[in-house]
């Protein structure tokens, strides 16, 4: 009989040490490159253009090139896949083709990042020949979150009770505008969590931009959407793999970590915190 | 729903005036390829862009070959590379209508490196040949510290490893066991934590957290490889499109200037003059 | 128009667009293949995949990219056995013994983990824990397997945590009291009958967890070390295959054969990764069958 308790104790300490070892981990390394990068971070840091061959000035194009990629790629991703998924969870019906594009859909979450990054090279900048820009690496990016809204979009229309649905046909509205007055508003919360997620990923992304639209620096702000730009994941990597002065620009990168990791964090907070509050919300 | 639609829709106004900007674009030059020219083009573009108010340079670094390939694509006005062009990619480029014009922008010399902290002060070509190949694989064999000798090289795609095969390896297989890193500045940071490495980079990169080597006893600088004494130097190139015309031809002239040459000898490339 | 043919060309349009998905697949598909398979002119796939000597800037050029291979795999086994333990205990807490509140703030955690970007968890292995392991450890080299298999896990760990989770977590109620009414402890029930019931679900965690690690570009192309040799031991360096396309694709002249050798080893993770998602659904889908009613 005692030795059944002793192993229960046992194992809830195992448990709780891993759980703590986590939480431990997450904590000291989020605090400890928050604190490396604080010291960095001022008014000039962010709105200033590098300098003396990065070692100085700030990293505002680098910040504004990943508020264009991102938004890019949600522009071009949101509506495809908010429509989707008003495809997948009120109009199809059980079957082959719905069975198929959900692997599809999976499959497409699963693609490495890196795959994105060499078919948006071979398609967008090769083949359509976009050259590597924004447009490119929005395209590339928009398609990488697509699966991404698409589950989120489809798990917030499905927590639309049925009811719902059927008083409102019942009043003789069509499907469509059931859809557009009913589930969609009732959804919305749960799509905006979907997208704000998509949001963070894109931003945080390297892999897929390396070849479609970063550039190492360029003097000016981009122009139009056929222009490079700075962005702040590969300016990290750059600088800490490929600059002249990997450790005089250390603190510089240390600055565009927590830069990123504040942008991303935050970004997913924001998703997080609407999410608890619309669940709490929810009567039915 | 009504907001959501228009939040897109905003969204895409927004975007649709980035967009609308390509028409009415300032005088712009694209600059892309090896990391080894990085530094010096950066440095140029800087100074002339503040020679030049109003004009853009952007530079991505992405390796010789990809400022080739985009000078073929006609996605970037100036191919920096370490090396010559291929007769591969001057076919290609002549098939897609592009003819390469080569620039020689300054001489690069490529250093052998190890940790400050490693005793050894220069090595042969034969001795790092047999290095890299792997058949030394201890610091004593070469009148060092009896410890591992950790090989570091660049990817062996890159400019740089090129004529390090040439010149060193003569054509042989550098060790499997190499750890291949992506750039100058990677070899530079990892042999400078390492004190069992040995890597090699360009002069430009040296600095006081890693110990240049002699070569043959003839220490790399602007002069011997200038006079070619020194047995591992090369050449840097820009590469256009045809003869450069307007802001290119400026910026290239630039670099060529006694100015701007002046900047690659302040990042440790030797002047071509 | 009418309704219906109104009704009709909206649910059309709706379809195309889910078929959008599917349309991107394929033309992912379709381009790795188009810049992937002129390779095999030069080498035969045998060779490609089981040849160990990547040499592909020489006269001639190999093309082998066994120990690339080899070095996906080593990093994402020692990833995964770091990061299942951790990763479903850690599941278990939540979902079972965590209180209220912990648990409250212990998910958002877990999420944010999973939107670190790769890239700050690379110069975390690069800049600190590798010089650190190399001096511990009188290494030759910190950028190695054990480094990248830690910074891996770390992007493991969320993905393993929260599907594992929710699986522990939709295990019917009815079987922990009846294992409680038996007089079984907590212990007991959550070893024998919560976990086994959610065993499916747990096991499609650390297939997709595995499927991340495997495909996961920034970490390994920072901190394996990116040797080309096949591994002796764990502190040895490998190049995995995204860092290899990652690294050489700038550099590789434009439709070459080195560039097309490139594409194809992305053929091959595109495969890789692909083959684990369609496990981890299959799998999934089996499990949604078994319910309290089934059993």
């Amino acid at each position: 009989m005692k030795l059944r308790y002793i192993k229960q104790s046992a194992f809830f300490f195992v448990v709780r040490l891993s759980a703590a070892v986590i939480g431990a981990s997450i904590a000291g390394f989020v605090i400890y490159l928050a604190v490396k990068g604080a010291g960095v971070i001022s008014w000039s840091f962010l709105t200033e253009h590098p300098r003396d061959m990065m070692t100085k000035g700030g990293i505002m194009p680098a910040i504004l090139g990943t508020f264009y990629l991102t938004l890019g790629a949600v522009v071009i991703a949101l509506p495809m896949g908010i429509v989707s998924a008003i495809y997948l969870s009120e109009y199809a019906k059980q079957g082959p083709i719905i069975r198929i594009i959900r692997i599809g859909v999976n499959c497409l979450a699963g693609v490495p990042s890196i795959i994105f990054g060499l078919f948006g090279l071979s398609l967008f900048v090769v083949f359509l020949g976009f050259g590597s820009c924004i447009l490119s690496g929005s395209l590339t990016l928009g398609f990488l979150i697509l699966p991404t809204i698409i589950g989120a979009s489809e798990e917030a229309l499905k927590s639309v009770p049925q009811t719902f649905r059927e008083a409102s046909l019942a009043l003789g509205v069509s499907k469509w505008q059931t859809i557009y007055r009913i589930v969609l508003p009732n959804a919305l919360p749960g799509i905006l969590t979907g997208s704000i997620l998509g949001i963070g990923r894109a931003a945080g992304e390297t892999a897929p931009i390396m070849f479609t639209s970063a550039a190492f620096f360029t003097g000016k702000l981009p122009q139009s959407i056929f222009d490079e730009v700075m962005a702040l994941p590969y300016h990290i990597y750059v600088l800490a793999t490929a600059g002249t002065r990997i450790e005089q620009t250390r603190p510089i990168q240390f600055g565009t970590i927590l830069v990123l990791m504040a942008l991303v964090l935050g970004i997913d907070l924001i998703a997080i915190v609407i999410r608890s509050r619309f669940r709490r919300k929810k009567r039915w | 729903m009504k907001r959501l639609s228009r939040f897109v829709l905003s969204l895409l106004l927004c975007f649709a005036t980035i967009g609308a900007g390509v028409s009415h674009a300032a005088e712009n030059v694209t600059v892309n390829g090896s990391t080894t020219v990085l530094p010096v083009a950066q440095a140029s573009a800087e100074a002339f862009m503040k020679m030049n108010p109003g004009v853009n340079i952007s530079i991505s670094g992405g390796g010789s070959g990809n400022g080739i390939k985009a000078l073929i694509d006609k996605s970037t006005d100036i191919a920096n590379a370490s090396r010559f062009i291929k007769d591969s990619e001057v076919k290609q480029a002549i098939e897609k209508g592009v003819y390469p014009v080569p620039h020689r922008i300054a001489i690069d010399c490529i250093v052998p490196i190890v940790h400050p902290s490693n005793p050894i002060s220069g090595l042969s070509i034969e001795q790092m040949s047999l290095i890299y190949q792997g058949k030394i694989a201890n610091w004593k064999e070469v009148g060092g510290p009896n410890m591992t000798i950790v090989v570091v090289s660049r990817d062996t795609s890159s400019g740089t490893y090129e004529i390090w095969e040439e010149r060193i390896l003569h054509k042989q297989k550098v060790t499997p066991k190499a750890q291949l890193q992506a750039s100058n500045g990677a070899v530079n940071q990892t042999v400078s934590k390492n004190k069992y490495a040995i890597g090699y980079i360009g002069l430009g990169y040296l600095n006081s957290e890693v110990k240049g080597l002699k070569v043959n006893g003839i220490e790399a600088s602007a002069d011997t490889a200038l006079s070619g004494v020194y047995p591992i130097a090369r050449p840097l190139f820009m590469f256009t499109n045809g003869w450069p015309s307007g802001l290119t031809a400026k910026y290239i002239n630039f670099i060529v200037s006694p100015k701007g040459q002046e900047i690659m000898k302040d990042e440790g490339f030797v002047p071509i003059y | 128009m009418t309704r219906t043919t109104k009704e009709l060309a909206i649910k059309r349009l709706f379809l195309f667009f889910a078929l959008l998905s599917l349309f991107i697949l394929g033309i992912i598909i379709i381009f790795l293949f188009y810049e992937g398979l002129p390779i095999f002119q030069a080498i035969s796939p045998l060779d490609f995949l089981f040849g160990v000597e990547w040499y592909p800037t020489y006269d001639p050029p190999n093309f082998g990219i066994g120990a690339l291979i080899i070095g996906s795999f080593v990093v994402t086994v020692f990833s995964t056995i770091i990061a299942v333990p951790l990763g479903v205990l850690s599941a278990v807490y939540i979902a079972e013994i965590a209180p209220l509140f912990v648990k409250e703030l212990f998910k958002p955690v877990i999420e944010l983990l999973a939107g670190l970007p790769s890239v700050v968890l690379g110069f975390f292995g690069m800049a600190i824990l590798a010089p650190w392991l190399q001096e511990t450890f009188d290494l030759p080299t910190g950028l190695n397997i054990l480094n990248a298999s830690i910074m891996l896990a770390f992007m493991a760990v969320p993905t393993i945590c929260s599907i594992s989770e929710d699986a522990l977590y939709s295990v019917p109620k009815e079987f922990k009291e009846a294992s409680y009414a038996l007089g079984a402890t907590k212990y007991e029930t959550i070893a024998r009958v919560t976990m086994p019931a959610a065993l499916s679900g747990i096991t499609t965690a650390v297939i997709l967890g595995m499927a991340r690690a495997i495909g996961e570009t920034m970490v390994v192309l920072m901190v394996a070390g990116g040797a080309t040799a096949v591994p002796e031991s764990i502190f040895d360096s490998v190049r995995p295959m995204p860092a290899s396309i990652a690294a050489e694709m700038a550099e590789a002249p434009f439709r070459s054969q080195h560039y097309h050798a490139l594409f194809a080893t992305g053929i091959v993770l595109f495969l890789l990764s692909l083959g684990f998602n369609l496990v981890a659904d299959y799998i999934s889908n089996r499990f949604k069958e078994v319910g309290s009613a089934t059993l």
